[in-house]
């Protein structure tokens, strides 16, 4: 069952083709990465799936419902959420806030509740706070759940943003270059992560400039090259595509 | 003179941190105009020794304390200081019960007022504190509210009590009107406009002679009346402010460690990312600014009870930036440290009144010391910065 369908979306900004007439489909449960040369489109592509840019022309379906119109905060309720390639965490807050603030969406108390505090409210606060915990469990951020998120270091912020992202209980997961600056020890801490998402039942886009990342746990890769698909197929179908060499290393002059 | 501390601080001024020296310098040159060369001479060499003689204390102490924590049982102090805070708390409450059975009406007047300001700034704090958004304009909520208790009660005779919810209703709508149109502004921006929204508010106050009765204000506003109490006396009102004031803390506190607060924080961290995990930012940013009109109105129509007179000289820009100095000065975002720094920024320049005419200068350069070696505030939560 194909839970996304992108229908030629195109993106552009005055005069720059960021993405055009991109069409793809990710099935279920896959992994599916996106990767093309720097100033492809990929995060353009993310922000138009996450609705933080409106798509100049196309569709997206997600569970058959059309994206292109709807504000972020919708689609996150419908079942994407995302990480992004400069980490955005909240950065003053704690790392258990952090990932607290994201089932936001997922509670109901309102104003009066939060004053009144009756026991719907503070059974509805305990869960939010257990439900965390289970989430920093599974990045292995356990030991530094009260640290200000501002203060870890580099690879468990990135962390710590798969662990808020997981929060909002996503159906579908974008990770916009989770293992950027990372060493190889985290790099693969990083894949081990992705896996257990998948074993999940989550579906993941990536967009990933680490091939050995790439390779190997994708299970179809989308080529874009200047805003355009220039490929897509299997992992190993990708690596031998005559365009895709030419895009990262250049035409043959003779 | 708000301007300079927000400047001060938003570069986060590290110059003066490490030389204490340019400090001195800079304050006697503030005096200069005022007492001559001598005497600002002799105020440098009195301040560079008193703040490098004050700084190396510091430090020391600071060693003390570091090595006395290392010795105790850390669980062991916890428990004792969440201990002593709840005997802290109460006795507060007690002396604050207290207090009109043995202080002067003068003293009880500065509390009164004290309180009013309490709840002012613990609401401007759910908007620049919790939710990021600098709101220069505050004052017009004030002024809204507590017009409008002034008018129902003058025009159409309608008691304290029936017209409260009236007054806070509106003043939250009015909330709600300003935030509409400025909810794609940020930072900067979004000051200007919130300054235009307090002028103009002041402006139709002042010009709308038919209504209002212009520059004159209205006089002869009722005092509440509560099952025969009359709240016209000092005392009573002081209660009457203390609850007012006891309930908005709760509930602010309250509202701050909900789904909702938590929302605010988010969006002043990061706008993208709130709306990213599923936050309406444009909705939990017209909340935060009904919602701290809302408190403003309840001051204004306590204010208006209190002094039973309205004008709109009460309502002007200064006022704005007064109350948003206690924010900054208490710590942006923190409960605690805006309530201290409303009692602060009240009750200074009253123990300063005998200074007269250096009475502003040093409450001035006050603040702008204080932004300097405290640059997040008394009670620092989040550093003082212009940008959202």
């Amino acid at each position: 069952m194909y839970l996304l369908e992108v229908r030629d979306l195109t993106k552009h900004f005055g005069g720059i083709k960021a993405v055009e007439e991109v069409s793809f489909k990710v099935r279920e449960g896959s992994i599916m990465s996106i990767i093309g040369p720097n100033g492809a489109g990929k995060t353009t592509l993310f922000n138009c799936l996450t609705g933080l840019t409106k798509p100049t022309k196309g569709k997206i379906y997600f569970l058959d419902k059309d994206l292109a119109s709807l504000p972020p905060h919708s689609i996150v309720k419908l079942g994407i959420a995302r990480t992004f390639q400069n980490i955005r965490l909240f950065r003053e807050m704690t790392v258990l806030e952090n990932v607290m603030v994201a089932q936001h969406s997922k509670a109901k108390s309102g104003l009066f509740g939060s004053i009144l505090r009756p026991q719907g409210f503070i059974d509805e606060e305990k869960t939010i706070k257990e439900k965390s915990i289970e989430y920093i469990e599974l990045v292995g951020l356990e030991d530094f759940t009260n640290t200000i998120a501002g203060n870890l270091p580099y690879g468990s912020q990135r962390r710590l943003e798969i662990a808020r992202a997981l929060a909002t209980e996503p159906r579908m997961v974008l990770l916009d270059e989770p293992t950027a600056g990372m060493n190889p020890q985290e790099t693969s801490e990083m894949m081990d992560i992705m896996k257990r998402l998948q074993e999940f039942g989550k579906t993941i886009i990536l967009i990933e400039h680490d091939m050995k990342v790439v390779m190997g746990i994708s299970d179809r890769i989308i080529v874009l090259d200047h805003g355009i698909k220039i490929a897509e197929g299997l992992p190993d179908e990708v690596r031998r595509d005559q365009m895709v060499i030419e895009a990262y290393l250049g035409k043959e002059t003779h | 003179m708000a301007g300079n501390e927000l400047r001060v601080t938003s570069s986060k001024n590290s110059i003066f941190k490490a030389r204490p020296i340019l400090v001195a310098l800079w304050f006697s040159i503030l005096f200069l105009p005022f007492k001559g060369a001598k005497a600002a001479l002799i105020l440098f060499v009195v301040l560079s020794t008193s703040i490098v003689l004050s700084r190396s204390l510091l430090s020391y102490a600071k060693s003390l304390r570091e090595k006395g924590q290392a010795v105790s049982n850390r669980i062991r102090t916890i428990k004792l200081s969440t201990r002593s805070l709840f005997v802290a708390r109460y006795s507060l409450l007690l002396i604050l019960i207290a207090l009109p059975f043995f202080v002067r009406d003068y003293l009880l007047d500065i509390a009164i007022l004290t309180g009013i300001y309490i709840i002012l700034a613990l609401g401007l704090n759910v908007v620049v504190g919790f939710t990021g958004l600098l709101n220069l304009g505050f004052v017009a909520f004030y002024a809204i509210g507590a017009y409008t208790y002034a008018l129902l009660n003058t025009a159409l005779g309608i008691g304290f009590w029936p017209s409260l919810p009236l007054s806070v209703g509106l003043t939250a709508l009015s909330g709600f009107v300003l935030a509409v149109p400025a909810l794609r502004l940020r930072g900067d921006y979004l000051a200007i406009v919130t300054l235009g929204f307090g002028e103009i508010v002041r402006l139709v106050l002042n010009n709308w002679d038919s209504l209002t009765k212009g520059p004159n204000g209205i006089s002869g506003i009722e005092p509440p009346y509560l099952m025969g109490i009359s709240f016209w006396r000092l005392s009573n009102y002081y209660y009457l402010i203390l609850i007012f004031a006891l309930l908005t803390i709760v509930i602010i506190k309250r509202v701050y460690s909900s789904r909702i607060g938590r929302a605010w924080i988010a969006i002043r961290e990061d706008e993208i990312a709130s709306s990213a995990i599923g936050i309406n930012t444009p909705m939990y940013k017209l909340y935060a600014f009904a919602f701290g009109a809302f408190w403003a109105g309840l001051a204004g129509a306590l204010f208006a009870g209190k002094m039973q007179f309205v004008s709109p000289e009460s309502f002007t820009f200064m006022e704005s930036v007064l109350i948003l100095c206690m924010v900054i000065l208490g710590g942006l975002g923190s409960i605690p440290g805006v309530i201290l720094g409303a009692i602060i920024l009240v009750i200074l320049p009253e123990v300063l009144r005998e200074f007269q005419l250096y009475r502003m200068l040093a409450l001035g350069s006050g603040l702008v010391l204080l932004m300097i070696f405290r640059p997040r505030g008394l009670f620092g939560g989040k550093s003082v910065s212009l940008r959202s």
